[in-house]
Formats: structure tokens, sequence, C-alpha cells
């Protein structure tokens, strides 16, 4: 009978990774849907202190200095509290109290630590959910954040809060641990709120408290797949294989450079295989990496908000092209998970859910490439799909059409000619 | 006004010799009435550095970066190919270009389809011939005025070229007088990604009118930048202002220029 806590506590654990590994190799598999050019995974030392310095060293977060510091404290919180989780998972499995106490006034240190950084967590979260409901900043409120955006954003920081309560309580209430009086910086001062109970109800809040935490944390890990928070584990891998070339170097598509050659003689047409379709018009003509940073994005809205366009009153907001293509990757997953394979649903990326006013507003200034905290690359999706509505749909705007045809034939976007270019000398 | 010393780089193998620099005057700095100025500026400091310098004259066309950016990237290539087949006929090693755009896409996207050289942007390539000192600014026209800068989006973030126009605005003997939105949080001047050549899509205002109002809010009366189309798109833009504040917009070449007299 002793043993069926540990059952629960691993049948438990056990459904809860197999159920997050199930939705990590949708994950894969969605962003493997991608086939358009990357540039080459070359430098690997350049790409891991990219990753180190923006990733783990958070350093884009602090161009915005209130949002930054805050952010760094509740990712630091999170990295350091959830320490904790091994010796809560394994005195889970093994029916175990506070395992790792005997390490004595080291243990008191970490789970000192761990409670002063709970606080911190909660005075952030409370400030991020100020901002967000009550100070109500512009960012946090255009069309596309309307709905599941909107919620998902308030249910990540309930989740911390609940979570970070939970952990204290869960301190406050153990007699054990309060009465070793080693590392209860914070739960020492709740605790006395508990005295009037007896020591078996203790224990029974105490018991609730540590459940609701596990299965709380085990919640929440299964929840990033749904929720933009999939950024605490993306962003690892979106700053590694993010550009590590100059941000104004656009990539010369390989496809066309083959047509090129066969225009100008230096290869024969014999050396194209497959066919191919000249920019995006919808998820799959994206690069895996374009998809990653779909998914990597925590839709904080920086880039749309030093967007020239954007601030102008454009249409155009880089954090909805993101947006609406991770949608567009759910819904293309949806239809493989119920066929099989992909089933044409007559819908594109362009037209159902980007349009072609978002696109041409975009002045490919590189402002949204550059605030991004984890290195997505929104410019780079719209010039795919500027290219697809050049190359395939022949659908630009009439004077972009002229300056297209004044460079084809005297060499400048103008109509002057290209014998008169010393003419500025006159 | 008279004619300035210029060669092309024709003109330098018909003689048998070469040129240290090819100066690459882009489409803008040789049609458009206001780019031209920078166009002549920049060569009164080649030739008062006495740099031995080429241009292409009628061999030169565009780079592409227009069509590329409006998603052309046929004509892009093509541009660039047929670009690339002159530079390497005539042994081009350095270029140095008054244009970020042409500056961004020949050091960037022409390496790959086999066009490599030593590009520079003007403001650079003044602050080379400073340092080896081959040229000299000592204040001028501008002490002690107070003098703002525009970052070009294609010089700036694109390139992370911020500090050889700031260094040559401090030669001059100006107080730079910063901008809200400056260096890597610089607001585009509204032109890049072929929007010079397009109507802008419906909005509240004018790229240019936002960052032209930034500019207004700034004390000084005088604003540098290093591109032409940002040259155009600033001068529109201040011109605007109701009240005629008067906001004059300069290449930093132009400044130099000024500053010595040239």
């Amino acid at each position: 009978m002793q043993l069926i806590p540990n059952i629960i506590f691993s049948t438990i654990l056990l459904i809860s990774i197999g159920f997050f590994v199930r939705n990590l190799k949708r994950l894969r598999r969605n962003i493997n849907l991608g086939r358009g050019q990357t540039e080459p995974i070359n430098n690997k030392p350049q790409r891991w202190r990219n990753m180190i310095r923006i990733a783990l060293g958070q350093s884009k977060m602090v161009r915005r200095p209130i949002a930054g510091v805050l952010h760094i404290v509740v990712y630091l919180g999170f990295i350091i509290i959830n320490i904790e989780l091994i010796e809560i998972i394994i005195d889970g499995v093994f029916g175990t109290h506070r395992i790792f106490s005997s390490m004595g006034v080291f243990y008191g240190f970490l789970i000192g630590s761990f409670e002063i950084f709970a606080v911190l967590v909660l005075i952030s979260v409370l400030i991020f959910w100020f901002r967000r409901n009550l100070i109500r900043l512009k960012r946090f409120y255009e069309l596309k954040m309307i709905g599941w955006p909107k919620l998902d954003a308030d249910l990540i920081l309930y989740f911390e809060i609940v979570l970070m309560s939970l952990f204290l309580l869960m301190n406050a209430t153990d007699v054990g641990f309060q009465n070793m009086n080693n590392g209860n910086v914070i739960s020492g001062m709740i605790y006395p709120y508990f005295t009037e109970f007896s020591i078996e109800s203790l224990h029974v809040f105490e018991r609730t408290f540590w459940w609701l935490h596990i299965i709380g944390i085990l919640i929440f890990l299964n929840y990033l797949y749904y929720s933009k928070h999939l950024h605490i584990i993306l962003a690892f891998p979106n700053t590694f294989y993010g550009s590590i070339e100059n941000k104004g170097k656009l990539n010369n598509m390989n496809s066309v450079t083959n047509e090129v050659n066969i225009m100008l003689g230096k290869s024969n047409e014999s050396e194209i295989s497959e066919d191919v379709n000249f920019g995006a018009s919808d998820v799959k003509d994206l690069s895996w990496l374009q998809l990653l940073n779909a998914y990597s994005c925590t839709e904080c809205g920086r880039c749309t908000n030093s967007c020239p366009a954007n601030i102008t009153g454009k249409k155009l907001s880089p954090r909805k092209i993101m947006m609406d293509i991770r949608d567009r990757i759910e819904e293309v997953g949806k239809i493989i998970d119920l066929n099989g394979s992909f089933v044409d649903d007559n819908k594109k990326l362009i037209g159902d859910y980007i349009s072609e006013e978002e696109l041409w507003a975009c002045t490919s200034c590189n402002a949204c490439v550059e605030e991004c905290p984890i290195s997505i690359n929104p410019l780079s999706v719209i010039m795919d799909m500027r290219r697809y509505l050049i190359m395939e749909n022949s659908s630009a705007p009439g004077e972009l059409n002229n300056m297209m045809s004044n460079i084809e034939n005297n060499g400048a976007p103008w109509p002057y000619n290209q014998q008169d270019r010393l003419n500025w000398n006159e | 006004m008279s004619k300035l010393k210029i060669k092309t780089v024709e003109d330098f193998q018909k003689e048998g010799k070469s040129a240290e620099i090819l100066f690459w005057v882009g489409c803008a700095g040789s049609f458009d009435d206001r780019a031209k100025r920078i166009t002549k500026a920049f060569v009164k400091i080649l030739n008062s550095a006495n740099i031995s310098f080429g241009v292409l004259g009628k061999d030169e066309s565009c780079t592409g970066d227009p069509a590329k950016r409006a998603g052309n990237e046929f004509l892009f290539q093509m541009q660039a190919m047929s670009n690339i087949e002159v530079l390497n006929s005539y042994e081009i090693k350095t270029i140095v270009t008054t244009c970020p755009h042409c500056f961004n896409t020949i050091k960037n996207e022409y390496p790959e389809l086999g066009g490599v050289y030593e590009v520079y942007h003007h403001t650079q390539f003044i602050n080379k011939l400073l340092e080896e000192g081959r040229f000299s600014i000592d204040g001028g026209t501008f002490r002690g005025k107070k003098i703002t800068y525009h970052d070009p989006c294609f010089l700036g973030r694109a390139n992370k070229v911020y500090n050889a126009p700031r260094n040559l605005i401090k030669k001059i003997d100006a107080e730079l007088s910063e901008l809200k939105r400056c260096k890597s949080k610089a607001l585009c001047c509204g032109a890049g990604g072929a929007q010079m050549f397009k109507e802008s899509e419906k909005g509240e205002k004018e790229i240019n009118i936002e960052r032209a109002n930034e500019i207004k809010d700034n004390p000084a009366k005088i604003v540098a930048t290093g591109c032409p189309f940002c040259n155009t798109m600033l001068t529109d833009g201040t011109k605007s202002f109701e009240d005629n504040d008067t906001v004059e917009v300069f290449d930093v070449a132009e400044l130099i220029v000024k500053a010595k007299d040239l």
C-alpha cells in the first residue's frame, strides 16, 4: 500500500513525458515540412557563441531595459528553481522526502536561493501582468493579439504565479523543513501563519501543495507545444541557426542562379533536375529555419514596435507574419495528422493569412531582425513571399513593374539612358 | 560648373595603367540631380587627396538591389552577373561607392556569384585616407555647429557601419547631436526595399515625415546622412514643415567639401 503514491507519481510522470515527446516529434515533423533554401550551417564556433550570448546570456533582452531586466529575473528563477525538480522527482519516484537535505548547509543555501528567486519571479510576473492588463502597452494590443494570444500570455503568467506560490507554501507547511531552519528564508516567514493548524493538517497541506506543484509543472511542460512559451526551448536552436552573415545580405536563390546560368549559356538545361517554384506562397515553400522561427516566436512585439511601416500605420506587422506562419503550419500539420499526408485545402499563407498589402509595405530596413531577442528573421519571409508574388504570380504594383523594366532596358531604375551615365559631370 | 577631373577605368586600361579604386557612382549618383551633387563632392575629395580612381561610365549598370528587394531575383542575378563580368574584365579589386544600397549588394551579395572585391562606403574610405595620412580635415565652416546624423539602414543595421560617418562629423569639429532613434535603433527613411519607386501603402503618415519630425525635435539645423535615397526622403520630409523651419540635409561628403572649401 505504501507504494501507491510512488506508482501514481511515476505513472503521471511517464505519461507527461510521453505526451511531451509525442508533441516534440510532431513539432519536428512540422518544421521539416519546410523545404526552402537556408544559408550553410558553417562556422559552428560562432554559432555556439551566438547561442550562449543571445539565448543563454539574454544579451538582446536588455535593449528594452525594464522588460529586459524583469525577463532575466524570471529566466534565472526558472532555471535555478528547476534544479529543485531533481529532488522532487527522486522523492516522488522512490517515496523519499527531501532526499538532498542530508547535504546540510549547502542544501539550505540551495533552497534559500530558490525561495528568494521564487519571490523575485512572483514580483516580476506581477509587473508583467500589470504592463499587459492595466498599463496595456500598445504593442500587446494589435489585431492579431486578440483572443488566444492574449489568453495564452495571461495563462503563462498565472501558471508562474501559481507554481511559485505552491513552491513557497509547500516549504512553509513542511514542519520538518521548518524545524531544520536551514534555507527557509522566505517560507520561514509564511510558516507562522500556519502554526495554529495541527501537525496532521499541516502534513496534508504540505502533501497537497507538493502534488499540485509537480502536477502543475508537468501540465505547464505539456502546455508549451500549444503556447508561445515554446520559446524557452526553441530560443536555443533558433539563435544557433540564426544567420551569421551581415543583416544586409539577402540570400541569392540557387534555383535562379541555375536558370540565369542557362540563359547566359554558362550551363545547359540538363543540369536542372527538379522543377522548382520561386519564392514562398505557403509554409512548405519556406525553409525549416523560417518555420523554426515561427514556432520560437514569443509574440513580444519588439519587431512590430520598431517597424517603420507599422509605426506609420500601415498594415504590416512582422510579429503577425510570424504568428500567421505558425497558425498555418499547425493547420497543415492537423491535415497530415488526419489524412496521413497533406491534402490540398485550397488555402495558402499568402491570401488566406497574409495580404499582399502587408508584404509591399516593407522597407527591408532590418529593424525587426535587429530587435528580435532570439534571432528571428521576419524580413527573409517577407522577401520570399515577394519573390513568389513577382516571379510566380506577376502581381507587383505597377510602379515596381516600371522600375524593373527600366532596369532591364536601360540599367537604371529610372528611364535614363545608360550611355548618359557620365553626364553628371557636364 | 566646371568639369571635374574624372577618368573611366577604360581610359586607365588604354594607358596601360590601373586605378587604385573604382568609384561606383550608382544610379542615383549618376542621374538624380540632388545625388549628383554628392557624387561631385566625393570626386572633389578624391581629387584633393590625389587618389587615382576610375569610374565605369557607360559600362556601369544598376546593381540590381531594387529588383532583388522587390522580389525579382531573376532580374537581380542577371544584373549582378553582367556587372561582375564587367568588373572582373577590368580586374577591379577595390570598389568605393557613395550609395549604401550598391555598397551592401556588391559587398554581401556579389561574392557568391563570382564578384569578390574589397568594398568601401565613401565614409569608410575617407576615414581610411585620414588614417593613412593622405587626406586631412581640420575644422572649418562647421566648427561648433550642431549637426545630427541619420543612419541609412543599409549602412548601419545592414553592415554595422555606425562610426565611420560619425567620426567624419567630429573631424569637421561639428557637435554631433544624435537623434532619439539612432545607430541600430535608427528609423528607416522609407525608401528601402524598392519603396523609393512606388507609392507607400495606406497608413496614417509617411515614414519620411515621421523621421523628419524626429529631426525637427533635434536642436541641430543640419542633418547629415550617407545615402542618396535617405537624402531625398529626408529633404522631402523636412520641406513639408509648414513653418518652413529650415533643416538642411547634406551628405557627409558634402559637409567635408564645404568645411574644407574644396
